[in-house]
């Protein structure tokens, strides 16, 4: 299978395919990076979801927020689930966890703006 | 009227005018103003709230908020001032700034130099011409990005992208990810001009076809959108007959590029590049009209914030050099800058004018794909300094560096060429 490696700009045009003991074949990739980025790819691509969250009594309506690491590719849509109809109380800070251990993943939520809390004159 | 004075007036407090601001305050200068027209800074990171910003600043992988709110908080740290809601109406060339906001009103500043940092825009549907109604459901990729991740509004269920930038890609998975079924991105050109990451993670991951060679030429529906007719094109970008296709959608996303706006800097008589839609600068990027500085997309157009971050650093040296008498007086006398014009396979270059006094670094694009070969800067006889490429490609802005030593005999005023040859 063909794959273009994302690490460097230089975007190496490496070919994948399975060989003996479930081990890989990659050729083509100009560095032991392009390597192992190409068997996680085959094995368990690895991605960071980012979203936004609803906010109650903020500053703005919606709050910003990744996985503090990047999961597995299929865990995404359970994720993302996960997050539907979460709603954050104002005031949200960059790194504040919205969401613990997401889909079973290991990794957390986590705000990545600030939302001030509404102040009513 | 509000009447007040600053060494510096920063139009936009996006990532450009901030880093610009910071730059001006590292190199001592202290009575600064930003100006910026919406209700928080930052400009449009705050709704790229996808990753991949900062490998190259700050050497990690941050978010759109994320990557502001660091410069955000260091212009807090260092106390600049800004005004928020503030919009700026109008500048002359003798460097007073008007605008307007609803807590002071009408407001003019007298600065002694100006940074332009307005950014850019999208191209819309009217500069596309596609015939057909006018029905709800076309937008712009980031007026949706705006409604999803901002404002809380779902643009539509069934989706179409017209043009293959990263923002369309970004939308395409983030409409995904919201429940929508993006059906094809549609890219007139035979290659995108999106990162290989995002055609990779944002279309491949999805199974969302990307169609080369291909654009909208109607688009359906009266109140809503129903549909557009996708039809392959021929080299020259015309549309083959035979080859439409009917293509059921409520949604449709243009991702056609984006254009500095610069309405402001032609008030003041700034001098546009006609290529790059941007002032035309030079190596400090001081554009035509003395103490008038520019950075940026509203400059030209960049590929990654980082590479902002560095133009805005670059212009905050040049105030610094501009208030302290160091600058060439041109514009008053003669102008001792070099024009750089462009040659075989080099769309654009930024400065286009240089002085020559210290170490420049050029930016360029090509006009087309071309693999093996150098990009040469010459006097007309003269080779002045060449760079070797494996492969240069338009949607990605290149860097090629020109030590002083090579420019000690160029003529004031005078004219150099930037080039590409093939070497294959």
């Amino acid at each position: 299978m063909e794959l273009i490696c994302i690490l460097c700009p230089r975007g190496c045009r490496m070919n994948v395919e399975p060989g003996g003991d479930g081990q890989w074949e990659v050729k083509g990739n100009g560095c032991s990076r392009g390597k192992g980025y190409a068997v996680q790819e085959m094995t368990c691509p690895l991605r960071t979801l980012t979203t936004s969250v609803w906010v109650e009594g903020g500053t703005h309506r919606l709050v910003s927020a990744k996985t503090d690491r990047s999961i597995p590719r299929d865990k995404i849509m359970e994720a993302l689930k996960q997050t539907k109809g979460l709603k954050v109380k104002a005031p949200v800070n960059i790194g504040d966890v919205l969401v613990e251990n997401i889909a079973g993943t290991g990794a957390n939520l986590v705000a990545t703006r600030k939302v001030d809390k509404v102040v009513l004159a | 009227m509000l009447s007040m004075k600053a060494d510096v007036v920063v139009i936009g407090g996006g990532p450009a005018g901030l880093a610009a601001a910071l730059s001006c305050h590292r190199y001592g200068i202290r009575d600064i103003i930003i100006l910026e027209r919406d209700s928080h800074l930052g400009g449009i990171l705050q709704q790229c709230i996808h990753n991949g910003f900062g490998l190259h600043w700050f050497g990690e992988e941050l978010t759109g908020p994320e990557y502001a709110q660091r410069f955000i908080d260091q212009v807090e740290k260092a106390q600049i001032p800004y005004l928020l809601d503030t919009m700026v109406v109008d500048i002359d060339e003798d460097k007073r700034v008007y605008a307007v906001n609803p807590k002071h009103g009408p407001i003019e500043i007298q600065a002694r130099a100006v940074i332009l940092a307005m950014g850019c825009r999208e191209r819309t549907r009217g500069a596309l011409m596609i015939p057909g109604g006018r029905p709800a459901g076309v937008y712009t990729a980031g007026m949706a990005q705006r409604l999803i991740n901002i404002e809380g509004y779902m643009p539509g269920r069934e989706v179409v992208i017209l043009g293959s930038g990263d923002i369309g890609l970004i939308m395409a998975r983030r409409l995904t990810w919201e429940g929508a079924n993006v059906k094809m991105v549609c890219e007139i050109m035979p290659y995108s001009t999106g990162l290989i990451r995002n055609i990779r993670q944002c279309l491949e991951d999805y199974g969302i076809p990307i169609r080369f060679k291909h654009t909208v030429i109607k688009i359906h529906g009266r109140e809503r959108l129903e549909g557009v007719t996708v039809a392959q094109v021929d080299d020259a970008r015309r549309p083959i007959p035979g080859t439409e296709e009917y293509v059921p959608c409520d949604t449709l996303l243009l991702s056609v590029g984006l254009i500095p706006e610069n309405e402001l800097s032609q008030k003041a008589n700034v001098q546009l590049d006609p290529v790059t839609g941007g002032p035309v600068v030079d190596e400090y990027r001081q554009t035509s009209v003395p103490g008038i500085f520019a950075c940026g997309n509203v400059l030209h157009v960049h590929d990654l914030v980082d590479y902002v971050s560095e133009e805005a650093e670059i212009a905050g040296y040049g105030v610094w050099r501009y208030l302290n008498g160091l600058a060439s007086q041109y514009g008053q006398h003669v102008d001792r800058r070099v024009k750089i014009e462009t040659g075989y396979g080099v769309r654009y270059v930024v400065p286009q004018r240089i002085l020559g006094e210290e170490d420049v670094e050029l930016f360029f694009r090509s006009d087309n794909i071309y693999d093996d070969g150098v990009v040469e800067l010459t006097d007309g006889q003269r080779l002045l300094a060449s760079k070797k490429f494996l492969r240069i490609v338009p949607g990605q802005m290149e860097r090629f560096k020109i030590k002083k030593q090579a420019l000690s005999g160029i003529k004031p005023g005078g004219r150099l060429l930037i080039r590409w040859r093939n070497l294959a």
